[in-house]
């Protein structure tokens, strides 16, 4: 019988000749742990009586929840995974290194077919390169740091078809919350999700990343694509491992499939505070803003960044509106500054930050107001997740994101881009 | 294993940043500390109201969002004996497998606040003695009843060194 892609790795990984439903033990290749889950994890650890960790080299934890930290008590659980990733030979991204989602990929930790779990629920994002990477809380964590292995239950496989091609001014982002709003926000619970279609081949590695990050929107525990000679050409311009890629068998078997033509798809927003709760831009435009916020695991890569600063050349933004930029990781900043980016988002009156997570999660960098309205590349819009549950979140593509920071009000982006 | 308690209803899609807020997570690792603000964006009185043994009984989609323990954790500090729900998203399933929060799936529906339940995980059966119904719930696998048994994925690994679930 066929396989699906996630079959088939964890077939791989495991051993056994696994479908969906079975539960395996698998072998892990790559694990992460970062700021808001790591300090857990290393007391489980403890209290699991571990000494060494496997293969220390193929674990990273990462501090960009809280980077810097803006508080004493999260100063000391820095101090602590800093303490422990020396002691055990595990590589700790410091502050300012960037989000951990953009920095494995970047370091070149994982690749096609590899079995990664992230004490990060936006772990998912890595499977844009054929990776089975799922999130995982700290104790299961902690379990791996040991063993080296994860117990998971083979997951059935809905596919997503992506006709057409995405119009001007439609971006992954757009297509990632307009395929949220069709299944909502549990409609791919415990299921593994494989992308396809002329609509994803036609993205950047970039922007698959954006959809499989989000792929936990709707319950997916994987956002799966197929390696193409993008993913291979991105791959092994960002390190020098080895990896072998993982196609889906033709006569595998789906739980669903659900074909789509986005060939007219429009900008789409998610309406607060639920990320299935996508429109097409023009029901919420005119909505007003006081925040707008460019960056996060799911959009704060270059070439995000790039398409806002496209139509902020030589703008301003709103009186009324903080823009706040955090680019994904040191590479991305530096590259953003080098290319001129960052000049013109500044210019326009962005305010930069480390990069790192604080204003999507609520920790610091931009907590909003009471009543204030937030329009984010974030990847979710719970109230209170910005760390005030009187705010409202939209969320939206980078490009609607700096066209709304312009007006000060949400603003369809295909009106700056003639 | 029976478990006893009062019911406390929430809706569906009830989010991780509901049940524990990250402005409160990355500040400590004291959980009993993290405990007092459960569910508070929900439902502010919960922490002062939620007896030991109680349970949390919600929709669809429980614990959707992010990976954090913190969430089953800070349910169980707080005293909470079990989440009862109609589905649950799976890294909060996983995590409160893991740290020795029973969750079970059912119908929910009927169940208001304040009635008080028996849930029998090994005979898949709830028992609602306010309303005097009785209605299956779906059986745990038998490898998550093992982790369930020993405590938790800790204790589990405390006993065995690593994973042991044949």
């Amino acid at each position: 019988m066929g396989k699906t892609i996630a079959e088939k790795i964890l077939s791989r990984k495991s051993g056994r000749d696994a479908y969906a439903n079975d539960i395996v033990v698998a072998d892990v290749d790559f694990r992460m742990g970062q700021d808001g889950t790591a300090p857990l994890a290393i007391r489980s650890f403890e209290k699991m009586n571990g000494e060494s960790v496997f293969d220390p080299e193929r674990v990273a934890f990462v501090i960009d929840h809280s980077a810097p930290s803006p508080l004493e008590g999260v100063s000391a659980l820095h101090s602590l995974m800093r303490r422990f990733a020396k002691e055990k030979g595990i590589t700790l991204y410091d502050v300012g290194e960037g989000v951990c989602h953009q920095l494995l990929p970047e370091k070149g930790h994982v690749g096609p077919g590899s079995l990664v779990i992230g004490a990060d629920s936006h772990t998912c994002t890595y499977g844009a390169l054929n990776a089975f990477a799922t999130g995982v809380g700290s104790t299961d964590l902690a379990a791996a740091l040991i063993s080296g292995k994860m117990w998971f239950k083979v997951p059935e496989t809905i596919k997503f078809i992506c006709h057409g091609r995405l119009p001007k001014g439609v971006y992954s982002k757009d297509l990632i919350l307009y395929l949220i709003s069709q299944v909502t926000a549990d409609g791919a619970t415990y299921m593994a999700a494989e992308y396809t279609g002329e609509a994803i081949c036609a993205l950047s590695v970039e922007g698959r990343f954006t959809i499989s990050n989000m792929a936990i929107e709707m319950g997916a525990k994987v956002g799966l694509m197929e390696a193409d000679d993008k993913v291979w050409e991105w791959v092994r311009s960002h390190g020098s491992g080895e990896f072998e890629a993982v196609s889906p068998d033709p006569d595998a078997s789906y739980a669903a499939v659900k074909e789509y033509d986005v060939s007219n798809l429009e900008p789409y927003v998610a309406k607060p505070h639920r990320v299935d709760n996508g429109v097409p831009v023009g029901e919420v435009k005119g909505t007003p803003i006081q925040q707008a916020v460019l960056g996060t695991c799911t959009n704060g890569r270059l070439e995000d960044l790039a398409v806002a600063a496209r139509i902020l050349h030589q703008r301003r933004v709103h009186p009324g509106v903080r823009l706040i930029v955090a680019p994904a990781s040191r590479k991305v900043y530096l590259e953003a500054m080098e290319t001129g980016v960052l000049q013109t988002l500044v210019r326009a009156g962005a305010a930069v930050v480390t990069p790192g997570c604080g204003p999507c999660v609520g920790t610091h960098n931009g907590i909003p107001s009471d009543g204030e309205n937030v329009i984010s590349t974030a990847n979710r819009n719970f109230k209170g997740r910005m760390a005030n549950n009187k705010a409202f979140i939209y969320l939206a593509s980078p490009a609607t994101v700096a066209a709304s920071a312009v007006r000060g009000e949400i603003t369809d982006p295909r009106e700056f881009l003639e | 294993m029976e478990l006893r308690g009062r019911a406390h209803c929430f809706g569906n899609d009830v989010n991780t940043d509901y049940i524990i807020s990250g402005k409160y997570k990355f500040k400590t690792l004291d959980m009993k500390e993290l405990a007092q603000h459960v569910m508070e964006d929900l439902d502010p009185d919960f922490a002062r109201k939620v007896q030991p043994g109680d349970f949390v009984v919600a929709g669809r989609n429980f614990g959707c969002g992010s990976s954090r323990e913190q969430a089953p954790l800070a349910l169980l500090n707080a005293g909470v004996g079990a989440v009862l729900a109609q589905s649950f998203a799976r890294i909060f399933y996983r995590n409160a497998i893991n740290t020795g929060l029973p969750v079970v799936v059912c119908d929910t529906s009927s169940i208001r606040s304040g009635d008080e339940l028996v849930v029998n995980l090994e005979r898949g059966v709830l028992k609602n003695l306010t309303q005097g119904t009785e209605t299956p719930i779906k059986p745990l696998p038998p490898f998550m009843l093992k982790i369930l048994a020993d405590g938790g994925l800790v204790e589990h690994f405390r006993k065995y060194g690593t994973f042991n679930l044949e």
